[in-house]
């Protein structure tokens, strides 16, 4: 199918509509909280702790995912719990692309010292364990939103630094480069004009990874309470209280799973999903 | 002796010093066409690269002038340099599946230096672009405007370089190879219409190639390169009937007859192998003092 420019539209394939589609409505959810939490996340009722999911005899009626050990209601916890997952995905995911972009850009088209320099830099971050790295960061920075978000852009910017600069050696020896550079460009404009977009896919398909990464190192970071102050719901938060009492209440650490399973999921499907459909060859 | 490009006594080498370009010396007159022959290794691609600026990290120039339009290049600041270049000259890349940067459409890649550098207005650009594509043969060309790169032949890509590189009408184009990466049926056009622009712009064209037959049939004058040095300069028709130096002989007997094709193919033998070789040491030890 060609549309009146002449391109070819391919028609969105199932793995676009179904993770795109359950990031949306996290969106939603996250966005909406207020409006449509069953309950006050924060709310306790020790009479009503660790009731069982809706379907499960003895489910208290209003509390569809149950209630952990301190009566707080799980559905409301894990909408709440989204706000923060995706602003950390959001925020620190874009922070971390521009930075590691940028650098790998630089590095891998100007080579030279640049190269040199943030390549060594990218060598000696890689050796830090970045789970550890991430503990001792936010030890350092004290608990917060923005602690956490500075940890991440810290820890993985490597990761596009390293695959961006491999993209853009490779593209930067293209004849096409040198032709633009006979033709007049700067060096700068050449590598914004002619290098970056074609090293766009991939930094899409990177972004959307990184923010499933973002997540998983937010729940991490909520994990072991390092995340922002511990009454306010965070999935690895759940996940964390829930271990305590599997055995009794499977409910408290099975939904806010698999809630996060899926998010990271549809971030690196997506990303994959995008990265077609940006590339020309592919298009 | 002086032409529209004339590089003197240009010496290129690696960081480590050892020379890739020796001492060569080179004229192509306004309007004709200079063949560049050699072996594969020879450095006839860097002559090129060095004119147009584009040498490759590794080497340097280490002396030598290269008078463009009566400027020497190598005493311009970069800047200056790359408005130079990119006022007066060109250049037809070997690679055309490379040479077009597949996340752009045809249309904008032609147009652009005629925007940017000579100030043309977005729709005189994209007229004069459709009439150079028409001039190359290009079937349809408002539809290859708004093409991808991926989506046309290797032919189809060449003929648009060539396009491409006669669009700001320049007064040199370096072709690379021009004819290299493509299929035997599609060399011969593409050669036939590089000749034809070529006379019908006027343009001073420098031909780097490593087959004798192509630079025959196009080319005004050569000069035969071994191991980064001039080993001869000639008008065409003397170097086909008297080649001077004992290697243009030996390639010229080197080049396959269709009438006997087997015996004829002979390899350039040793001995004149290591009179080269001896004529390029010594070159090395009067370059040292």
């Amino acid at each position: 199918m060609r549309d009146a420019r002449g391109n070819i539209r391919r028609p969105i394939g199932a793995r676009l509509w179904l993770s795109g589609g359950w990031l949306t409505l996290l969106a939603l959810a996250a966005i909406c909280a207020p409006l449509i939490a069953p309950k006050d996340p924060l709310m306790q009722d020790l009479f009503l702790g660790r009731m069982p999911p809706f379907w499960m005899e003895g489910a208290e009626p209003g509390y569809l995912l149950g209630t952990d050990s301190l009566g707080r209601d799980v559905l409301s916890r894990i909408l709440y719990g989204a706000r923060l997952a995706l602003v950390v995905a959001l925020v620190a995911g874009t922070l971390t692309c521009v930075a590691g972009a940028t650098l790998g850009l630089v590095s891998g088209f100007y080579r030279g010292w640049p190269d040199r320099i943030i390549s060594r830099f990218v060598d000696i971050w890689m050796a830090f364990p970045p789970v550890l790295f991430a503990i001792l960061l936010i030890a350092v920075l004290g608990p917060g939103l923005l602690s956490i978000i500075i940890a991440i852009v810290i820890i993985d910017w490597t990761r596009f630094a390293r695959v961006i600069r491999a993209e853009a050696m490779s593209q930067g020896a293209m004849d096409y480069v040198a032709s633009a550079q006979v033709a007049g460009r700067t060096r700068f404009g050449t590598m914004l004009a002619e290098i970056l977009p074609n090293v766009l896919p991939t930094i899409v398909a990177l972004l959307t990874l990184e923010m499933g990464i973002a997540v998983i190192v937010e729940a991490i970071l909520s994990f072991v309470n390092l995340s922002i102050s511990t009454d306010s719901p965070t999935w690895g938060g759940m996940i964390s209280e829930g271990r305590t009492s599997v055995h009794q209440a499977w409910w408290v650490l099975v939904f806010p799973l698999i809630t996060l399973f899926l998010t990271v999921l549809s971030f690196s499907q997506l990303g994959e999903g995008l990265k077609d459909r940006f590339d020309p060859v592919l298009r | 002796m002086s032409g529209y490009l004339s590089v003197r006594n240009l010496t290129v080498a690696l960081q480590t010093g050892e020379p890739i370009l020796r001492s060569v010396s080179l004229n192509v007159a306004a309007g004709q066409v200079h063949g560049l022959v050699g072996e594969s290794g020879a450095g006839k691609s860097m002559i090129g690269k060095a004119v147009l600026g584009t040498l490759p990290r590794a080497l340097h120039v280490i002396s030598g002038e290269i008078w463009l339009d009566g400027v020497d290049l190598l005493k311009l600041s970069p800047a200056a340099r790359r408005k130079q270049i990119g006022a007066t000259a060109a250049l037809i890349p070997q690679d055309p599946l490379t040479a077009l940067n597949p996340s752009k459409r045809i249309g904008p890649q032609i147009t652009r230096r005629l925007v940017d550098i000579l100030g043309w207005s977005k729709q005189n650009a994209q007229a004069r672009a459709l009439e150079l594509l028409d001039e190359v043969h290009i079937p349809n060309p408002e539809r290859v405007m708004r093409s991808y790169p991926h989506e046309l032949s290797g032919g189809m890509r060449q003929r648009i370089l060539i396009a491409s590189a006669f669009a700001a009408e320049p007064k040199l184009i370096i072709a690379d190879e021009p004819t290299t990466a493509l299929d035997v049926t599609v060399q011969k056009q593409i050669l036939r219409l590089i000749a034809e622009m070529q006379s019908h712009h006027g343009t001073a064209l420098l031909f780097v190639t490593h087959d004798l037959g192509v630079v025959s049939k196009v080319c005004d004058s050569l000069s035969v390169l071994y191991a980064g040095k001039v080993l001869e300069e000639a008008r065409m028709h003397r170097f086909f009937m008297h080649p001077v130096h004992p290697y243009s002989a030996a390639l010229l007997a080197a080049t396959p007859t269709y009438t006997n094709p087997i015996d004829s193919l002979l390899p350039v033998s040793e001995t004149v192998i290591e009179a080269v070789e001896q004529e390029v040491l010594e070159h090395d030890i009067r370059a040292s003092r």
